[in-house]
């Protein structure tokens, strides 16, 4: 197999960095060499949120090189345009149907940018990206903190593991009391792929 | 057996097993998580010191009894250290000390950038690279055993990427047991005085030369042979990057790059046609290649500024003719310039509401609509989370370079005969590091301003270490405090409040009563923060019906409240009720209800 790069973008607070753990683990369970890195900005206060991850025979750089990004995971919209210089022909684009505006925008200062003007790059790289109501759905689910994990079941089809080994890394992480919903809200997201 | 750990949580664990008694240090990004992975081993005595000097210092004297210890800092805590240092590198060690330094290139969350690798030349101690987590893991130990043998503290650089980035780590199962603390009494090599330090100075040069020799042969440095056309000389994460680009170069990849190994040097350099130098930040190598004659390209094509990866080194090498133009190139991207997404003072924040009363105090914000006027009021800010204030809309915050600086550039700016009130700015983690010695100074000097010490009891920024005024150890044990208010007092301070720190009110008249008195005075504005305390209450909501779209909310910045078309909601997931109630208090048309918990 070729690297496989995974960039996960969202902001500060939103379970980018345990969902990140979470696929880092289920590539080593599935036999690769892995290597990921978090980029917080300033910590972690509600800043812009990336990490890349990626996992072969054997990585060198834990950055994903400019246009090597296999699957793009975005928790927030505006946040799913940032990082597109990652992107390439072949990215698989999975996006959070969801606004967080920056303070800049509620101080009128900024604009929200609209869907056409967030999606302009992917357009241009040939990408159709997975625009999904994952806020919605976890809200249905009954807890909206699962938003992550429900992401991530909606991309394991993307993968080039089973998806049953991320299931089995969730198992791993998460504290028992929590597993049961969030395990639920993984194969929902799952069934929501397929 | 096998693990994913990230750079800093290998570097604690090949320190544990390498049989460390004691750890100091002070937090900082990216060097924080290395104490956080040794306080959770019960058999570490561990501390977060009160600043990067005191770490050394405390390392330095555990050592001196015969165990192995460590000190961490980030790259801008080395300059507060330096002393201590230097120190350290003179007498040398008994018990094994390392020195972690990480440092911050692309500046992700410092002040400025800098390359440890030149306090390597300053101290003559030997410097060791780890490029992935596996060699943090394993130069860890190995930065004891040299340190032991060459008789060096040794400093182990680290990097952002490194230090924050995860990989695969196998890890020995045995731990090596720790020595038991004796002091055996030798003046010669341990008591500075210049007699015992000019014999002590040329024992220290030998130490490099001897360091030197060993280099040649240290499992550290790698030659991995490859293409004989090109050669690339590289050190820490800048190796993995050029690994990624030139897969079939040769190698000298340096793990120790202070002192340097000539010879391998000189034999790699005639072994390839070209040899190119990446390096992250400074022409550290390059220059040391340079002086030995080899003839080397390098920071004429890689910046010297900034954080490296791929692509800067795939782009410097076209533009040094090494790789061919990449034909089929990807297309160019057009996007529009997305608004940024900064980080904020946190919902339901204890600075909020002294940030937004200086705002306002200091005419600093305007409504919408509103002219904007000329700021009153010089704030002398320092770092922390505090630091975040200097954002708008609060843009509360005139100057910050340095961790306890604000105390004492405030009392400069007075000093000058600036006429208008100087306000300094600390958080009480920061006061802990130096900010006393500013006050000190500010007492013994007959200071005219007023200082804020923002005490939310913890060290926010970094991700909520102890710090003497909270008492909480690092281990989590709960300590003695060190009472801030006593401590002011006993420096001499006559005027001190300590004022509520979601009480707008409150602050705006304890403000105004010490900016008018023309005296020095110190205000302790005294509020948990809202991360680690978690008191919330049901959430406040706006009454749309009431409210006219004034924007008076907006000016404090806080994240909850929002606007969806035009009209304002409070986010309920992020408001923390009636615990901080700033925006109801700042409403005019009293369209924000609190909603207490019933």
């Amino acid at each position: 197999m070729k690297k496989f790069g995974i960039l996960i973008v969202g902001v500060g607070g939103q379970g980018v960095i345990l969902a990140s753990n979470i696929l880092c683990d289920a590539a080593m369970a599935a036999g690769y060499d892995v290597k990921k890195t978090d980029t917080l900005g300033m910590a972690q206060r509600g800043g812009s949120v990336v990490s890349h991850l990626r996992f072969d025979k054997e990585v060198s750089s834990p950055l994903i090189p400019q246009g090597q990004t296999d699957l793009i995971i975005a928790f927030e919209k505006l946040e799913a345009a940032r990082y597109m210089e990652y992107l390439g022909k072949q990215t698989k684009a999975v996006i959070n149907d969801m606004a967080m505006p920056p303070a800049s925008i509620s101080l009128g200062i900024a604009e929200y940018p609209s869907d056409a003007e967030i999606l302009e790059g992917y357009k241009q790289m040939g990408i159709k990206a997975d625009f999904i109501a994952a806020n919605q759905a976890v809200k249905e689910l009954g807890n909206a903190k699962m938003l992550n994990i429900y992401l991530l079941g909606y991309a394991a089809s993307y993968l080039p593991f089973d998806h049953e080994i991320l299931a089995g890394a969730i198992k791993k992480r998460l504290p028992p009391k929590l597993l049961e919903g969030n395990l639920k809200a993984f194969a929902a997201g799952y069934a929501a792929s397929r | 057996m096998k693990k994913l750990l990230s750079g800093n949580e290998a570097l604690a664990l090949g320190a544990y097993n390498a049989g460390l008694k004691l750890a100091a240090a002070y937090p900082g990004t990216p060097s924080t998580e290395i104490m956080e992975n040794l306080a959770r081993f019960p058999d570490i005595n561990t501390q977060w010191s009160s600043n990067e000097a005191v770490a050394v210092e405390v390392a330095t004297g555990a050592s001196y009894t015969g165990v192995r210890a460590l000190a961490a800092m980030k790259h801008v805590g080395l300059n507060v250290a330096a002393d201590a240092f230097m120190a350290a590198s003179t007498t040398g060690v008994k018990g094994g000390l390392v020195i972690v330094v990480a440092d911050d290139p692309g500046i992700h969350s410092s002040q400025n950038e800098q390359d440890t690798r030149h306090y390597a030349r300053l101290s003559k101690m030997p410097v060791l690279e780890p490029s992935n987590s596996q060699e943090a893991y394993d130069f860890m130990a190995l930065a004891f055993e040299l340190s032991e043998h060459f008789d060096t503290p040794v400093i182990l650089r680290s990097t952002t990427r490194v230090s924050h980035s995860s990989s695969l780590v196998e890890t020995s199962a045995e731990k090596q047991p720790a020595a038991q603390a004796a002091f055996k009494h030798d003046t010669a090599k341990l008591v500075m005085v210049p007699t015992a330090a000019r014999v002590r100075w040329p024992k220290v040069l030998k130490r490099e030369e001897l360091i030197g020799e060993y280099a040649e042969n240290c499992p550290c440095n790698q030659y991995i042979p490859g293409n004989a056309k090109l050669g690339i000389i590289s050190s820490g994460i800048a190796f993995q990057y050029a690994k990624e680009v030139f897969p079939e170069a040769s190698f000298l990849k340096l793990g120790m790059t202070y002192p340097l190994p000539k010879n391998l040097i000189k034999e790699f350099s005639q072994s390839v046609e070209t040899i190119f130098v990446v390096e992250e930040l400074d022409s550290v190598l390059e220059d040391s290649l340079c002086r030995m004659g080899i003839s080397v390209i390098g920071k004429k094509y890689i910046p010297r500024s900034g954080e490296l990866n791929p692509d800067i080194i795939w782009a410097a090498a076209i533009k040094a003719g090494i790789l061919p133009e990449i034909k089929d190139t990807l297309p160019k991207i057009n996007t529009p310039d997305f608004p940024k997404r900064p980080p904020l003072l946190c919902a339901g924040c204890p600075h909020t509401g002294i940030f937004f009363t200086l705002s306002t105090l200091g005419q600093r914000s305007a409504l919408p609509g509103k002219p904007k006027r000329e700021p009153k009021l010089v704030l002398s800010g320092d770092i922390g989370c505090y630091t975040l204030g200097a954002y708008p809309p609060l843009s509360a915050m005139d100057t910050c370079g340095c961790m306890g600086g604000s105390i004492s550039q405030a009392v400069g700016m007075e000093k000058a005969g600036l006429g208008e009130p100087v306000i300094a700015i600390i958080g009480d983690s920061t006061f802990m590091h130096s900010g006393i010695n500013g006050l000190i100074n500010a007492v013994y000097n007959q200071s005219k301003i007023t200082i804020l010490i923002l005490d939310n009891r913890t060290t926010a920024m970094t991700g909520h270490q102890g710090n003497p005024g909270c008492g909480i150890a690092a281990n989590g044990q709960t300590v003695t405090e060190v009472n801030l208010e006593e401590l002011v007092r006993g420096a001499g301070i006559k005027n001190l409040q300590v004022l509520p720190a979601f009480d707008l009110k409150a602050l705006r008249n304890g403000l105004k009563n010490a900016i008018s008195s023309g005296e020095l005075n110190v205000i302790i504005v005294r509020g948990e923060c809202n991360v680690i305390c978690r008191k919330r209450s049901l959430p406040n909501t706006i009454d749309t019906s009431l409210c006219n779209r004034c924007d008076a909310c907006l000016l404090l910045g806080c994240p909850a409240i929002q606007r969806d078309g035009d009209k304002l909601f409070i986010d309920p997931g992020l408001c923390t009720g009636s615990n901080c109630n700033l925006c109801s208090q700042v409403c005019p048309q009293k369209a924000i209800k609190t909603n207490e918990a019933a």
